[in-house]
C-alpha cells in the first residue's frame, strides 16, 4: 500500500496547490459521516429493542383524591375491572416507594407519601399477541373508577419508534449528501488539476497514452487525499462518539435504553473513510475520462 | 500512384487545414511517403511545416480530405485506437515540449512507461540511450536546468527510445550550429538506415542541399514532392552562398563526419557514433 502511494507520477498533482484543501473537507464530511452514522446505528438498536421489549405494556393511574379511602375503593374497582379483561395477563399495583422514586426526578428527595398524595399506578401486562383496544378499557375505566387513565405504552412507542425512523432517514439524507457533497468536491479539483496539467497531458497523449494511464494518475491522488482525509475525519470522530457515548452512558438508562456502539458498528463506521477515499477515486477516474474524451 | 499505397506510411488527399474560422493554412495537400523513405519538409516560416507534422502525429484533424497513417485511415479511427497509432511515431518537437517536473531520465521512459514496458527494461533502455546522447551525468536533471542542446538531446532520445517507425523532427537544427546540425542529420541517416521512415522539418536550405535526399515544399500552404536529389558537393551553382559562406558549411559537414561522436561546443559530453545507435534500440 506504502508502495502504491510512493509510485512516481508523470504529472506533478502532490505539488497543486488548489487540491491541499480537499483532504480537510474530506475530513470534516467524514466527521459529520461518522456522527450520523453512528446515530443511525444507535437508533437503530434502541428501536428494534423498543418495537420488541414494551410493545405488551400499559400503565393504569388513579389520580389520588381529598379521601385515601375513597381512593382504595377506586384501585379496587380499577383491579375488578382489570381481572375481567381477557387480554391482560397480568397486573401489579406499584409500591409506593417506587412511584416516589420514579417521582424523583421531579420532585427532589422532598417527595414524602405522608405529606404529598401519590397516584395510584398499575402495571399492566398483555398476553403476548393479545389486541387489546385501550380506548374501550379507558371508557369501561372511566365509568366507574373517576380520575383513572390508562397510559398505553404501545401509543408513546409508536410515535418514539416513527419519530426514531424519520431521525434515521434524516441521517441516511445527511450521509447521502455527504456523499454528493464528495462527489462535487472532487470533480471541481479533477477538473482544476486537468486544465492546470493541460499541456503536460497532450504531451503524453501525443506520446501515445491511453486515457486511462491518464485517469489512473489522478484516481491514485484522488484515494490517497481521500484516505488521508478521510482518516483525519475518523480520528476526530470517534473520540466525539466516545464523548457523547460517556454523557449517555451517565444518563443510566432512565430516558433511554442503553445507547452505544455494537462491535460490528465500529467497522461499519470505521469503513467510512474507506468508503469515501473509494467515492473520491471514482469519480476522479470518471471526471478525468469524460474530459479527456473531449480531446483528440 | 495508388500502386505504391501498399508502401504508403502516410498519405494525405486533398487535405485542407484551417484553424477555427481563420483562412486555409493547408491547401489541397496530396502526397504519399514510402516506408524507408527520408524526406525534409522545406518552407518558409509560417509556410505550414509545423501544422502538416501535427496533422501527421495527431496532433489535429484535417479540415477536410483524407489522412492516412500506417494504412489506417485515421477519420473513422476510433479514438480507442489512436494511442497505438501514436506509439509507432517519435516526434522531435520544435519547442521540445520536455516535461518539466520530472527528470531527464523519467522523460526520455515516458514513451516505455506508456506503453506498458516492464521497469527494469525502462531503467536499461533509458540509461543505455542517454548514456549514447553523452548525458549519463545528467540522467536527474530537471529540464530547465539543462542547456538548450542538452534539452534537445533528451527530446530526440525520447522521441526514439521506443523504436518509432516513423521519425518527425520539427527544425531540430534551428538552434545549434552548422557542427551540430549535420551530427544531428547523421544520426537521422542512420535511424533511417534501421529502418525508420524520416521527416524533418527545416529552412536551413543549405544543410537540405548538402544532404540531398526527398523533399517536401511547402509554399504558402501549397505542397509540391520532389524526388531524392543527387547529393551536391557543392551548393554554389544555385546559390545563395558566397564562396566563403560555402567554404564554411563544406568544413562544418567535414568536421561532423572527422568527429562524429564530437564534443559539444558548449560542453564536454560526447555524442555517441551514430553507426552504434542500432546497439542501443
Ligand atoms: N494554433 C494556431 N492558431 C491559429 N493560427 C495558427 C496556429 N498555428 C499556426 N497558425 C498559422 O498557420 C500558419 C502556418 O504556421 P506553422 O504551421 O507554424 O508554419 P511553420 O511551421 O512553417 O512556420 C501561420 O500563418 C500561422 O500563423
Ligand atoms: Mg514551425
Amino acid at each position: 500500500m506504502f508502495k502504491f502511494f510512493a509510485r512516481r507520477s508523470d504529472l506533478p498533482l502532490d505539488r497543486d496547490a488548489h487540491s491541499q484543501f480537499l483532504p480537510w473537507l474530506i475530513a470534516f464530511m467524514v466527521f459529520l459521516a461518522v456522527l450520523a452514522m453512528a446515530g443511525m446505528l444507535m437508533l437503530n438498536a434502541v428501536a428494534e429493542r423498543w418495537d420488541q421489549g414494551v410493545t405488551g405494556t400499559l400503565t393504569v393511574q388513579i389520580a389520588p383524591s381529598e379521601d385515601p379511602s375513597e381512593d382504595d375503593i377506586r384501585l379496587r374497582n380499577a383491579l375488578t375491572i382489570l381481572a375481567s379483561t381477557k387480554a391482560i395477563d397480568r397486573y401489579e399495583v406499584m409500591s409506593d416507594a417506587r412511584v416516589l422514586k420514579l417521582l424523583e426526578p421531579w420532585l427532589g428527595g422532598i417527595a414524602n407519601s405522608d405529606e404529598l398524595p401519590l397516584p395510584r399506578l398499575i402495571d399492566v401486562e398483555l398476553h403476548s399477541g393479545a389486541d387489546l383496544d385501550a380506548a374501550q378499557l379507558t371508557e369501561r375505566l372511566a365509568a366507574r373508577v373517576p380520575g383513572s387513565s390508562v397510559d398505553d405504552h404501545r401509543v408513546w412507542l409508536e410515535r418514539l419508534v416513527s419519530l426514531i425512523r424519520t431521525v434515521q432517514t434524516l441521517a441516511t439524507m445527511v450521509l447521502f449528501f455527504i456523499a454528493m457533497a464528495t462527489v462535487g468536491t472532487v470533480i471541481f479539483t479533477t477538473r482544476t488539476g486537468l486544465a492546470i496539467h493541460r499541456e503536460a497531458i497532450e504531451v503524453l497523449h501525443l506520446i501515445g497514452a491511453q486515457d486511462s494511464y491518464i485517469a489512473r494518475q489522478f484516481a491514485r491522488r484522488a484515494l490517497a487525499l481521500g484516505l488521508t482525509g478521510g482518516l483525519l475525519g475518523l480520528v476526530l470522530g470517534i473520540p466525539t462518539l466516545m464523548a457523547i457515548g460517556y454523557l449517555v452512558g451517565r444518563m443510566d438508562g432512565f430516558l433511554l435504553p442503553s445507547l452505544h456502539l455494537a462491535g460490528y458498528h465500529w467497522i461499519l463506521v470505521g469503513l467510512l473513510p474507506v468508503g469515501v477515499a473509494l467515492i473520491a477515486m471514482i469519480t476522479a477516474r470518471t471526471t478525468v475520462l469524460r474530459s479527456l474524451a473531449k480531446m483528440l | 500512384m495508388a500502386a505504391a499505397s501498399d508502401d504508403a506510411i502516410i498519405r494525405f488527399e486533398n487535405v485542407g487545414l484551417r484553424y477555427g474560422l481563420g483562412p486555409e493554412v493547408l491547401k489541397d495537400v496530396n502526397f504519399e511517403l514510402a516506408k524507408g523513405s527520408f524526406h525534409f519538409l522545406i518552407g518558409e516560416s509560417g509556410a505550414g511545416k509545423s501544422s502538416l507534422l501535427k496533422l501527421i502525429y495527431l496532433a489535429l484533424k484535417p479540415s477536410r480530405g483524407l489522412i492516412s497513417l500506417f494504412g489506417h485511415d485515421i477519420a473513422v479511427t476510433s479514438r480507442h485506437q489512436l494511442p497505438a497509432l501514436r506509439r509507432r511515431v517519435g516526434v522531435v518537437f520544435q519547442e521540445f515540449r520536455l516535461l518539466n517536473h520530472l527528470s531527464a531520465f523519467d522523460n526520455v521512459a515516458l514513451p516505455l512507461r506508456v506503453a506498458g514496458a516492464k521497469e527494469n527494461l525502462v531503467k536499461k533502455h533509458v540509461t543505455e540511450l542517454l548514456t549514447w546522447v553523452g548525458l549519463q551525468s545528467h540522467m536527474e536533471a530537471r529540464p530547465p536546468t539543462l542547456s538548450g542542446g542538452q534539452q534537445q538531446r533528451v527530446s530526440i532520445a525520447r522521441a526514439i527510445i521506443a523504436r518509432p517507425r516513423l521519425l518527425l523532427a520539427d527544425e531540430p537544427t534551428g538552434n545549434v550550429d552548422d557542427v551540430m546540425g549535420f551530427r544531428l542529420m547523421h544520426l537521422f541517416e542512420e535511424l533511417n538506415r534501421l529502418g525508420t521512415t524520416v521527416v524533418i522539418a527545416t529552412h536551413n536550405m543549405q544543410v537540405v542541399e548538402r544532404l540531398g535526399h526527398g523533399r517536401l515544399l511547402l509554399d504558402d500552404g501549397n505542397l509540391t514532392v520532389k524526388p531524392p536529389q543527387p547529393k551536391k558537393e557543392t551548393v554554389a551553382a544555385a546559390s545563395r552562398l558566397s564562396k566563403g559562406e560555402e567554404d564554411a558549411l563544406a568544413a562544418a559537414e567535414q568536421a561532423a563526419i572527422a568527429d562524429p561522436f564530437g564534443d559539444f561546443p558548449d560542453e564536454n559530453e560526447t555524442f555517441g557514433d551514430p553507426a552504434s545507435l542500432g546497439n542501443y534500440l
